[in-house]
């Protein structure tokens, strides 16, 4: 059916590959994963390639994504949280072109997968404990205890800490996921409207006018939103390496 | 600064190389002409970055769906954790209830952690 909001995100391989009982074909969703990371890294390159003292148009929307990055993450995780600024910068830069590929007519969305999205955050958190670990050392753990508790609800509250720790990476991947696939599932739906009225005569072509000016403001703030939750997705991510170059306070 | 403005100054500067060397006062003087521009247009940036957390807009919007999703987190990873521990040791609904309510404060204590009223858990 033409109309099926759901069918846009059905994955289909394109060259199968199976290794050792694994399914590791490459599918459209791998292959808009690699066109993502392609056109972000080529963007780059080729606004860099210049190295103008005035940059031109094309520098310039470089760097004013490496600033707004750069001062996203010195705000939260200070002067020595900008080791981490090449790994910040690529999980931007791969949301958001990401999130604006799915904007695309015909295109796939990798981020209304919650697989991606979920591995993304995986490895923001994996980041955060390894690096915690390897630079303080167990006594990073002391991130769950906080001071002045009296001893008696101590563990509740540590308990409790543990979880709120653990629903990171979870709400992290969730909110970028959901997002992303309800506002492409409200798009079509709409958009399939249009097409569903238009067929029921002259009323239905008149009638179909009010769904189409909704496919155009939600189309405007699919744009928004697509370019917001890589900003949110960026932003938390430098909340948490803060806790990894920080722990005590 | 206006554009009228803006071509005045272009207009009085002296051309060096073609006209002459300009004079050592006139040097001095464009020297304090550039540290005031410079002095205001730096106070003007300043100013205008402290009011920038804005309210409602493009910031309300995300912050709203932030912290429903840092709650709904909360409630789910509790719930998982305690269904993972009734199913290894089969004490089916006890963990369960106890991590569900866990996870409620967890999300409580990420929505007030997210919007600044408590203090994250430093030691």
């Amino acid at each position: 059916m033409a109309n099926d909001p759901i069918h846009q995100f059905q994955i289909h391989r394109l060259i199968p590959i199976e290794i050792g009982g694994l399914d590791l074909s490459f599918t459209n969703s791998s292959l808009f994963m690699a066109l993502t990371a392609a056109v972000g890294a080529g963007f780059l390159f080729s606004a860099t390639q210049g190295r103008g003292l005035v940059p031109g148009r094309l520098q310039s929307t470089a760097e004013l994504s490496y600033e707004f990055v750069a001062n996203m993450l010195r705000d939260s995780a200070g002067s020595q949280g900008m080791q981490f600024f090449p790994f910040v910068f690529s999980i931007f830069m791969f949301v958001l072109v990401g999130n604006l590929f799915g904007m695309f007519p015909y295109f796939f969305t990798i981020t209304s997968h919650i697989i991606v999205t979920f591995a993304l955050a995986m490895t923001v958190i994996g980041v955060v404990v390894g690096y915690g670990i390897y630079k303080h050392g167990l006594s990073w753990f002391q991130v769950f205890v906080p001071s002045g508790v009296p001893g008696v609800i101590l563990p509740f509250v540590v308990l409790i800490e543990v979880i709120s720790f653990l629903s990171r990476p979870v709400s992290l991947s969730v909110r970028l996921f959901a997002n992303m696939l309800a506002g492409h599932i409200t798009l079509k739906v709409f958009a399939g409207f249009v097409v569903s009225l238009s067929a029921l005569g002259a009323l239905g072509i008149g009638g179909a006018v009010l769904p189409l000016l909704m496919t155009v403001a939600l189309t405007a703030l699919e744009f928004l939103v697509a370019f917001l939750q890589a900003y949110v997705f960026a932003v938390l991510t430098c909340m948490y390496l803060n806790d990894a170059v920080h722990p005590h306070h | 600064m206006t554009m009228s403005e803006d071509d005045a100054r272009r207009g009085k500067t002296p051309t060096v190389g073609s006209g002459g060397e300009a004079s050592d006062a006139e040097w001095t003087a464009r020297r304090a002409d550039l540290a005031e521009r410079i002095a205001a247009q730096r106070a003007r940036v300043d100013g205008s970055a402290a009011p920038e957390r804005k309210q409602g807009g493009l910031q309300g919007l995300g912050e709203g769906l932030r912290l429903a999703s840092e709650f709904v987190a909360g409630v789910l990873v509790g719930a998982g954790i305690g269904y993972l521990i009734d199913l290894a040791l089969g004490s089916t609904p006890i963990a369960l209830v106890i991590f569900l309510m866990l996870g409620f404060a967890a999300g409580v204590l990420n929505i007030l952690r997210s919007v600044g009223k408590t203090p994250p858990a430093k030691g």
